[in-house]
């Protein structure tokens, strides 16, 4: 099956990769071999692959451009099974595994042949910058139908549609210096910061430290570069205060020196974490790392240079070449032609030369556009007799799947325009260097503005406090002056923290002379960029110089515009080798200089993060934290149905097995069964999810007073009172019921999901503006356990099991009392939340289920029946008693609720939200008040929800008037049933509502009461 | 993410252990009934944005569930102070823009240079506070 097993890239020898270990991989359906060692973008370059994807808007066939992060073209999609799908993933930093299979992301039917490329040859005139913008925009109304082919033609990756088979964690970790980059300034920087005593995380997103040692042609110490990595790798790894992090991206730098780690654990090794000893290994990890001192050793990137056609297959970045030829052992084409504004860059030709010299490999020619190029390495390629032309670029590249020649012409640099004649020269490879930018995308992350800085043409980061740059990053180029700065950003961090900073000793390197690099971005064409070939400047976005030009020309000025306009640098490698090329051709545009123009803003992340990995643990069952109550266990096997209130699980009805062994109930009928429980016999409900707050203190009473607005001074002990708490803008923001334990001391309840909330407002108030009340607050929620027996039957229940004396006039409604119940101690409330006689069981959280199944025990002849939430919800509905967060939103005042009787007007001190009750919005007539709704046909459950309009003749949009917030349907009144808030609803008794539905139907509905059931209230009296 | 010093622990904890709370210093009316609609709105919902040094509340809730003020820099987001209820501020916007504006390793936001994370002389300042 392996068709192309040769390799026919791939040098005899040389590179780091393991010649003994061949693995073989499958690209786009095709297989391939490479081997240990290799990433995927040098297995494919070594096998000759030339088009590895289809651009994102034109379609154009695209291939390997850069050996790093910074790719924009090699973009694939990993994965042999469903499972594994991984999008996005850069061939440049995928390493080789046995098995890997790959393919394009963009490209239909295959990159070879693809449809959509002749839409963008014949539409590639027609689509000029903002084309989305002008053509899809209007009618809006057709958004939705042009995005779906947009979407379609736009290959962008997909996710899996499996569930990932692999686990991903979090750690988090603490640090003296962090190092972020593991080239010579950071090693070197480690090694400084870690000999001076600090503990030290180094980090290094490559596959193996040493960053451009790798692939350097410096000697270090009189040998190859390696031999002095591997010394200090093994000196880094051997000290107990260092953590070396390989494959592990920073991602983000973000407050106050906490940077995110993204260490990528097994992709090196398979499509999913291999199990070790049997055990799943988590493939990805995120390090929240809190830094005493940052360190960015993230090094430069190298910049194209923007000439016509330099996207076509066989143009790369002159150290990309390098880096295939050193570090992989792979020569990438058969005939280079350089292209470069600085001595650097000629390292590739000598690569390409030496390595290239008997396997009929050659450059043709170096095209430098300065005019005296004087300098170490220009002398060495001369030595080698390899031709340099002068004041020249390379203009345009010739060729469709790869280049097959390179135009060459004198240019004017300050002139912006060709000079000479043409002269065109065959070859297979252009490489291309428009200087360094450094990587400055971390320290953008933290807001700082980057400076340009003329000498080596680029932005260096400002840097915040506690960060600094060393090497690349901060555009130190020669290695010694990159080793020295590494050595001084070490010590500094280190003795910033503390430490005594330690002597080191730097290795040997000599010092190249370098020539002076000169400006150049785009290469000027004989033809004008418009009507030139595409001359690319974004590859991955397919923006052109034109389309930039364009951009200016229509008034965009503001780089952030023509960022926006022409989607430079949206992609997912955010534009790291285009966008400084875009803001110098914006700046020739505008007549600008590149720091007047400015640069845009790089945000986290620095490359593209699995969703496994930011999720980490936090995923299936431990996605959110569950509470159970004491009783969950009884639930469970009593087969109850679930729903999640704040983080509790509360039952939520209780279905039965059929007899005969049929289905369970369904909900409606369980409901129905557990409501018509209740209001005839017994019901239990566990409601000890309530919260609970334990207030104490001389002043907890006049504390009650000022947070609660009806009045609480009065409150004898042994009894209860129901509360209604307001914010200061007169909006209802709780309820509850409140008993006085002791003078001093009170039990407030909460709603299940404010308890935490409302404890922390109550703190607010104590600590903030009242601090001279003597008053504390304790929860106790998860204290009590509390048992809600409610229903006719319950006092004769209840009396089984307690000795307190529970005579209908010494244990009132709304009182309290201590005493034992199945002999434990237990606190019992007389309150209702469903208008039948109740008592509310408190006792402590481990004696829950005793009482609870004490309780069974004696409640059989009573009928005693357990009941959820949605028939508590029903019940409470049926008495008008409201839900805060359901029928309220926030906007609704205790007099809209119609519960001016829970309002203290007259209490002396200003208690909260008093005084917005009195202002005029708050006083409107006609403001949405709380109504019963009872649909003109019983059968019919009205939508929560739903608005209500007065007339449903009238024109849309019909005045709504307001919504239903709670409804239900009473197996009590056999009929639905809805609690809504309507406009002066108090005032409109009787009135015909109607409710307009989606489906085109309309529901009538008559405006009551909200009490359905004994609007009295005698049952709970009893 | 930030890392705060609670002035009550007197420890740098993450962010997540607490709650920010708006702007501090807004003292409740002492007689609301006396405050015109207007004032009374002002006093509920209006507060300051400033570019530059804002004095925030912040609760401790994960921890030792005390309210206290932060001192910080809205552009930079670094903190320059923590101090307890009932305590004023030792750094203002008034107090910089009378000194060297970098002074005591504080930049004032200009529009220019941003910093972020608590410079040593904030933390200093801190652990000094409580020593």
């Amino acid at each position: 099956m392996t068709r192309n097993a040769q390799q026919s890239n791939r040098l005899t020898q040389g590179g780091r990769i393991d010649r003994s270990r061949p693995l073989s991989f499958t690209f786009n359906g095709q297989t391939y071999q490479g081997h240990a060692g290799d990433t995927l973008a040098s297995a494919l370059l070594a096998n000759g692959v030339d088009v590895v994807n289809r651009s994102f808007k034109y379609s154009l066939p695209r291939g390997i451009v850069a050996a790093g992060a910074e790719e924009p073209n090699a973009v694939v999609q990993l994965g042999a099974s469903e499972a594994s799908q991984v999008p996005n993933v850069r061939a440049t930093q995928q390493a080789l595994y046995e098995g890997l299979v790959a393919r394009s992301t963009n490209g239909w039917p295959s990159v070879q042949r693809d449809l959509m490329g002749v839409v963008g040859k014949l539409g590639g005139k027609l689509m000029p910058p903002g084309f989305y913008y002008k053509t899809f925009m209007a009618p809006a109304s057709l958004w939705m139908t042009y995005e779906k082919y947009i979407r379609k033609s736009a290959g962008l990756g997909r996710s899996s549609t499996e569930s990932d088979p692999d686990i991903y964690d979090h750690q988090h970790r603490h640090c003296d210096v962090l190092v972020i980059g593991a080239g010579p300034a950071g090693l070197v920087a480690a090694l400084a910061a870690s000999r001076s005593g600090a503990r030290v995380i180094l980090c290094d997103e490559q596959e193996e430290p040493g960053g451009s040692l790798l692939a350097s042609r410096e000697l270090v110490d009189d040998e190859p570069a390696e031999k002095w990595l591997s010394a200090v790798m093994a000196e880094l790894s051997e000290l107990a205060n260092v953590t070396v992090l390989p494959r592990t991206t920073a991602n983000g730098y973000h407050d106050h020196n906490f940077v995110t780690l993204h260490e990528r654990r097994t992709d090196h090794l398979g499509g999913t974490a291999p199990r070790v000893d049997g055990l799943r290994q988590s493939r990805g990890r995120m390090h929240h790392v809190r830094a005493g001192r940052v360190i960015l050793a993230t090094g430069a990137h190298e910049r194209p240079l923007v000439y016509a056609a330099n996207d076509v297959p066989g143009n790369l970045l002159a150290g990309a070449v390098s880096t295939y030829i050193r570090r992989y052992g792979v020569m990438p084409g058969q005939k280079l032609v350089l292209s470069t504004s600085n001595d650097h860059a000629y390292r590739a030709a000598l690569d390409w030369a030496e390595q290239g010299k008997g396997a009929g490999r050659e450059v043709v020619a170096i095209v430098d556009a300065r005019a005296n190029p004087q300098g170490d390495l220009v002398a060495q390629v001369r030595r080698l007799g390899i031709r340099v032309i002068t004041g020249s670029a390379v203009i345009e590249a010739k060729g469709t799947n790869r280049v097959t020649a390179a135009r060459v012409a004198k240019i004017d640099l300050e002139g912006f325009r060709v000079t000479g004649p043409v002269e065109e020269l065959s070859c297979d490879t252009i490489a291309s260097s428009g200087g360094y930018s450094p990587v400055i995308h971390l320290a953008s992350h933290t807001g700082a503005r980057p400076n340009w800085n003329d000498r080596i043409l680029g932005f260096v980061p400002s840097l915040v406090k506690g960060v600094s740059a060393a090497g690349g990053a901060s555009g130190t180029y020669p290695l010694p002056e990159v080793l020295a700065e590494g050595r001084e950003a070490g010590l500094q961090a280190a003795s910033s923290c503390g430490f005594e900073a330690a002597n080191i000793e730097l290795p040997q390197v000599d010092a190249l002379s370098e020539g002076e690099a000169c400006a150049l971005y785009q290469v000027p064409h004989e033809k004008t960029a418009l009507r030139a070939p595409k001359q690319f400047v974004d590859l991955q976005n397919d923006v052109t110089a034109a389309g930039i030009e364009i951009a200016t020309r229509e008034g965009f000025e503001s780089i952030e515009h023509v960022k926006r306009y022409t989607a430079m640098g949206f992609g997912t490698d955010q534009g790291k080798l285009g966008n400084i090329n875009g803001m110098a051709i914006a700046a020739r545009c505008l007549k600008r200089t590149i720091p007047e123009v400015g640069t845009t803003v790089f945000r986290p992340n620095y490359t593209p993060v699995t969703f496994g990995a930011i999720a980490g643990r936090h995923c299936k069952a431990l996605f959110d934290p569950e509470r159970y109550t004491a009783l969950h266990h009884w639930h469970v096997e009593r087969g109850a149905e679930f729903e999640v209130v704040g983080q509790w699980m509360r039952p939520w009805y209780y279905p039965l097995q059929r007899s005969g062994g049929g289905e369970r109930e369904s909900m409606s009928e369980a409901v129905a069964r557990e409501c018509r429980a209740v209001r005839e016999k017994v019901g239990i409900l566990d409601a000890t999810t309530l919260g609970k707050i334990d207030i104490q203190g001389a002043d907890a009473r006049e504390f009650l007073a000022r947070i609660y607005t009806n009045k609480w001074e009065k409150l004898a002990v042994g009894k209860c009172r129901y509360g209604l708490m307001c914010k200061d803008d007169g909006m209802v923001t709780d309820d509850g019921v409140t008993a006085c334990l002791a003078e001093n001391h009170f039990v407030m309840t909460t709603t299940t999901g404010g308890a935490a909330a409302i404890l922390e407002w109550l703190e607010l108030w104590h600590q903030t503006e009242w601090p001279e009340l003597d008053v504390s607050f304790t929860s106790v929620t998860d204290h009590w356990a509390t048992m809600t027996i409610t229903g006719p039957e319950s006092r004769r229940l209840l009396a089984e099991i307690c000795d307190i004396d529970l005579d209908r006039d010494s244990f009132k409604f709304m009182d309290w009392r201590e005493g034992r119940v199945a002999d434990v101690p237990a606190r019992v409330f007389r309150i209702s939340f469903t208008g039948e006689l109740t008592y509310e069981i408190n006792v402590q959280a481990h004696f829950a289920m005793h009482v609870w199944k004490t309780l069974f025990s004696h409640g059989e002849k009573y009928g005693l029946t357990p009941y959820g939430t949605e028939t508590m919800h029903v019940l409470r509905a049926e008495k008008g008693f409201i839900i805060v967060g359901q029928d309220t939103d926030g906007s609704v005042t205790p007099e809209d609720l119609g519960m001016q009787w829970c309002v203290g007007y007259d209490k002396p001190f200003p208690w909260i939200g008093k005084r917005a009750l009195t202002r005029s919005d708050t006083r409107r007539e006609n403001r949405k008040q709380l109504v019963g709704l009872k649909p003109k046909d019983p059968a019919v459950v009205l939508q929560e929800g739903a608005q209500i309009v007065f007339d449903p003749k009238a024109p849309i949009p019909m005045p709504m008037v307001g919504h239903v917030t709670s409804s239900y349907y009473s197996p009590i009144l056999e009929a639905g049933f809805a609690l809504a808030v309507v406009k002066g609803g108090q005032k409109r008794m009787g009135e015909t509502v109607y409710l307009p539905m989606a489906d085109g139907t309309t529901h009538e509905a008559e405006i009551v009461g909200p009490i359905f059931v004994d609007p009295k209230g005698e049952r709970q009296n009893v | 993410m930030f890392l705060i010093y609670c002035p009550y622990c007197e420890e740098l904890r993450e962010e997540p252990e607490f709650h920010a709370k708006g702007q501090a210093h807004i003292a409740r009316p002492q007689d609301p009934e006396a405050c015109s609609d207007e004032e009374w709105g002002d006093y509920l919902f209006f507060r300051d944005n400033p570019r530059g040094i804002h004095h925030e509340l912040w609760v401790h809730a994960i921890g030792c569930r005390k309210f206290f003020n932060i001192t910080r820099n809205t552009v930079s987001y670094e903190i320059l102070e923590t101090y307890k209820m009932g305590e004023q501020p030792t750094i203002t916007a008034e107090s910089l823009s009378r000194d060297d504006k970098t002074a005591d390793g504080v930049q004032v936001a200009d529009g220019g240079q941003q910093t972020v994370g608590a410079s040593d002389s904030a933390v200093n300042f801190v652990r000094g506070a409580k020593v």
